[in-house]
Order: C-alpha cells, then structure tokens, then sequence
C-alpha cells in the first residue's frame, strides 16, 4: 500500500486540454493570451464555486440562490470603489490595490452577513427536501435580485478597473491583462488558504468528515449545524469576493449577473465532484480554458462547449473527477 | 445513584411509518458488558440508534447516569461520555488513520495533542492502527476498519462504550484480538453494551444479556445463565449450538 495515493489524472485534464487547443488556434501568442484569460476566469470560478459545493456535501442543500451573493458583492464594489475615486484612479499601483482590497473586503463581509440571514430564514426550514430547496432557494435569488434593484437600481452599472489594473503585460507577442494576473494570484491564494485550513486545522478535518458522513461526526460529539453556518458564511463571503472579481472582469454588473454564473457553477461542482474542492478548481479552471478557448475558436458554439465538457467528464466519471467517498 | 448507567424504559420508536421498537425496556450495569442479542430486525440496531438520538423515541425514557437524555440531540449524548461504533463502523475513508483518530479525541486540536500513553495502549491492543497511522482509512480491510472505528471509539475515556456488531465478517484471530481488546476495556471499568450476533463471541465476554425480538426485550439475565440453559437459546434465538 503507498503512503499517499494520489489520483493524478484528473489533474492532468488542465495541461491536456490547453495542449490540444495549441494546434487548433495556430499561433502560440494567441494561445498563451487565452490561457491566462480562461485561467484566470477559471479561478474566479472556483472561488465562487468553492463555498458553493462545500455546502452541499456538507448538508445536501442544493442552493441556487448562490447567485445573489455574487450579484451583491458585484455591487458593493460599485459603491466603495465609486467612493475612491481619488485611489482608483491613481496611477501608484498600491493605491489601486488598497481600493480593490478594501473593495472586495467590504464585498465579502457583506455577502457573508447576508448568507447568515439566508441560511437561517431560507435554508434552514428545508433542511433534507431537495425540490423545496430548489424552489425556495432560487425564490430567494430572485427577491435578492429585486432587493439590488431597489437599492442600486435595475440598470447596468460600469465597474470600471482601477487605473495601474488596466492594460496589458507583453510577454514576447502575446498580450497578458494585468487583471487576469491578479486574478491568478487572488485564486490561487484562496486555493491555497482553503487547502491549508482543510488539510491542516481541526476545523477542516470536520468538515472535510462531514461532506463523507455527517451522522458520524454528529455521534463523535460535533454540532454539525453550527459547522454548517460557518461554511454557509464563508462560502457567501467568497461568492461575494468572486462577484467582485467577475465584475471587474466584466468591468460592469447587473442584477442578473448571479443568475447568469450559477449555470457555470453548477457545471463547476459537477465536472469536480459534489463537495470536493480540489475536484472544483479542477472543474472550474477546465471551465475557464474551454469558455476561452471556444469563444475564439467557434463563437457560436461557446455556450453549449461547457455543457459538452461536463457530459463528457461524466461519461468519464459520473460522479465527478474527484468524488467524495461515502456520498 | 443507580447501579445502571443506562436505562431504556418503555421505549417505541417509528422511522417513517414503520413502527421498530414496541416498548423496549433495557437496563445496562455500570462496569459491565452487556450483550444485546436477537434474530436480525429484532430491533437491536435502532435500540442503539435511539439511545444516540440518532432517531428520536416516539414514547417511553432513555436515562444515561440518571439523567434523561430521551430529548437529547446526538452531539449533547455523545459530549455526555459516550462512544457509538455504527454497524456501519462510520470510517471516514478520504481521511488518514490519524485524522480519523484525533476526530474523535475532542480534547485535542492537533495530532500531537492526543494522548501518548492512551495512544500507545491501544497500538498494543490494534498493532494495523499504528501500522497504517498515516494511510488512507478507505485504503484498510475491513478487519483493520473494524480495529479503527473500535480504537476510535476508546482513543479518550469514556463511561459508556456503545458498539454494534464488532466481530461481523471478521477472521477468528481478529476476533480473538477484539475479545483481548473488550476484556481489557472491561477491566478498565467501562461500561460496555454491545449488539452481537456471534453467540460465541458473546457468550465469551458478556456479564449481562438482553435479547430482543419484534421491537421488544423478551428476556434479560446473565450471560452465564443463557449460556448454559441450551433450550433457552433455541427458543429465544434458534440457536442450536
């Protein structure tokens, strides 16, 4: 028996798809531009879809009503970064990261304060009914929705980038926006916060337990409810820092913008493995690449491409690229 | 103070609209391994259950230490001293020897918070739990599963060891080494009560017995009364040994 037997392939699935898009677009500028787009649209993905598929291997709650945090977040950062004007359009790139900070922390705090209100009147009163969860989730997405329309108003806002944020890197002819850079860096730091706490604190260990058998950590003397709110709030808060980053990437938002991710999420949590993380940044960074990479290839084919990868992953795996044991 | 850690008084409990128990009574001596025994879908499985709140009784008490814990939810049983080991064993197969070890030692946040000379105990009592202390818990047999959830379940005193069905599927040499482990945990002065379906296993260890048929206990006694009393056991669980 290894000491570690670490299942590869699934992670070899990004490589390998990047590799197999070389030939079709030709140019290797082109190509490498892409890639870091659907990279670091794929982490932006990921940090919204990270909280989202905890909580449904946490307690089987299916919430499409994840949409509403992104969408809010999105739009605290239209009012804090509105209000800093002087920093967001300063040419001193620490100037710009303090707003954008300060930005996605106002995001996240106010996402998370919103997702304890959802999970209490929402969520908790469904607990274990799937279609009511359904229905009453999305119910509370669409009453979010309304809510930032009174509030924000219904039309679209521009979320414009802060100034030393906007252009692009040259890296020998390919055009790298320094955006999508940052937003590798943020993802990858989320990953790599989420994969410490899982791995190496207490906490993680229950709730990387709980997604595998709730009824046992329960008997071992663990409130898991109240593990439940804690992931409920946190993965709210990241779906707010997502929504800001998405905006920013969008350099605009609207109401409906929630609505419009969680079909890619969901796609995302599936590919992965319902309540695997690890199988989540696989699914969202294939997600990315494939929506990069087709828009440019067959525009008309780019909506459906992600829906084909996930059959496809399926076909492969049913239960996702890194299924939880025991679910 | 009672002479009985546990008590079950008229206990029924309904899962959906299926009616299990029909009014168990079951008294469980401090100090002593009681054997639960009974044909299967007696109702051995949901007594244990109950008395972890992991299905709440419709009627009647569930008394642990003389206070009723009938209302209880599984994590407040569960913080009151108690360890249950599900037929199941409830392993959590992603996660390493160790991390399953040190879920159960609520006291400690960190591996090298658990405690030594405990943890050294029970090496000598299950070797295969230090052996694979760092693998993949879903990697074990289903022998080394059932060491697991066992050491598991003792990794820090408890007053009241809950345990369903330790020996099912297991080798005669596991076995014997759960017979050692359960006479060790004995001596220690844990209670112990345990659903078996293994007479042998039984009879070598239980001081008390409750047998249970149709959702109710028919007899209670001692284990070396039923054990020798032949006709008793045929009748109470066609057993002809």
């Amino acid at each position: 028996m290894k000491n570690l037997d670490f299942d590869w392939k699934p992670l070899a699935l990004v490589p390998v798809l990047s590799l197999l898009a070389l030939p079709l677009i030709g140019s290797g500028s082109t190509w490498l531009t892409l890639t870091v787009a659907g990279l670091a649209m794929g982490m932006i993905i990921f940090i919204i879809a990270s909280g989202l598929t905890l909580v449904f291997g946490l307690m089987d709650v299916l919430n499409f009503g994840h949409g509403v945090f992104i969408a809010l977040g999105a739009y605290v950062a239209t009012s804090v970064l509105a209000g800093m004007g002087d920093w967001t359009s300063s040419a001193e790139l620490w100037r710009n990261l303090v707003a954008l900070a300060l930005a996605m922390t106002v995001g996240m705090m106010v996402a998370g304060a919103v997702g304890v209100a959802f999970e209490r009147v929402i969520v908790r009163p469904v607990y274990g009914q799937h279609l009511k969860q359904i229905l009453i989730t999305m119910g509370g997405m669409i009453i979010g929705e309304e809510l930032i329309k009174v509030i924000w108003g219904p039309q679209q806002i521009a979320l414009p980038m802060p100034e030393a944020l906007r252009g692009s890197l040259l890296l020998g002819d390919a055009s790298i926006e320094r955006y999508r850079v940052v937003a590798v860096l943020v993802g990858v730091a989320v990953f790599a916060i989420l994969a410490w706490t899982l791995s190496r604190t207490k906490i993680g260990l229950l709730i990387r337990a709980g997604v595998q058998d709730r009824e046992m950590v329960e008997s071992l003397g663990y409130r898991i409810r109240r593990l439940f709110v804690g992931v409920f709030v946190v993965g709210s808060a990241l779906a707010g820092l997502g929504g800001v980053m998405w905006g920013l990437y969008q350099q605009s938002v609207t109401p409906q913008m929630g609505a419009q991710v969680n079909i890619l999420i969901f796609i995302v949590i599936i590919i992965g493995g319902l309540g695997s993380t690890g199988g989540a940044l696989i699914g969202a960074l294939l997600v990315g690449l494939m929506a990069n990479y087709t828009g440019f290839l067959a525009p008309k084919v780019a909506l459906f491409s992600n829906i084909a990868l996930m059959v496809a992953v399926l076909l492969w795996r049913p239960q996702g690229v890194y299924p939880v044991t025991n679910r | 103070m009672s002479n009985n850690l546990l008590e079950l008084s008229g206990v029924h409990t309904h899962i959906g609209a299926y009616h299990i128990l029909h009014g168990v009574d079951l008294a469980v001596p401090r100090g002593q391994l009681t054997m639960l025994l009974g044909r299967n879908g007696a109702g051995k499985t949901t007594t244990l259950r109950t008395i972890m709140g992991l299905w709440q009784a419709s009627q009647g008490s569930v008394r642990f230490n003389d206070n009723d814990i009938t209302k209880l939810n599984t994590p407040q049983i569960a913080g009151m001293n108690i360890a249950y080991v599900p037929e199941a064993m409830g392993i959590f197969s992603d996660l390493t020897v160790k991390e399953n070890m040190l879920l159960a030692a609520r006291g400690a946040r960190t591996a090298s918070q658990m405690d030594d000379a405990r943890l050294k105990w029970i090496f000598g009592l299950f070797p295969a739990v230090e052996k694979f202390w760092n693998h993949p818990a879903g990697k074990l047999s289903g022998g080394q599963k059932q060491m697991l959830a066992v050491s598991r379940a003792i990794v820090e005193p408890r007053e009241l060891l809950i345990i369903d069905e330790p020996s099912k599927g297991l080798a005669p040499a596991i076995i014997n080494n759960m017979i050692d482990a359960f006479a060790q945990l004995k001596a220690s002065g844990v209670t112990i009560l345990l659903v078996e379906q293994n007479f042998n296993f039984a009879k070598r260890l239980g001081d008390t017995v409750a047998v249970m048929d149709n959702g109710v206990v028919v007899h209670a006694g001692g284990m070396k009364e039923l054990a020798e009393d032949e006709a008793l056991q045929t009748s109470l669980l066609g057993l002809a040994l």
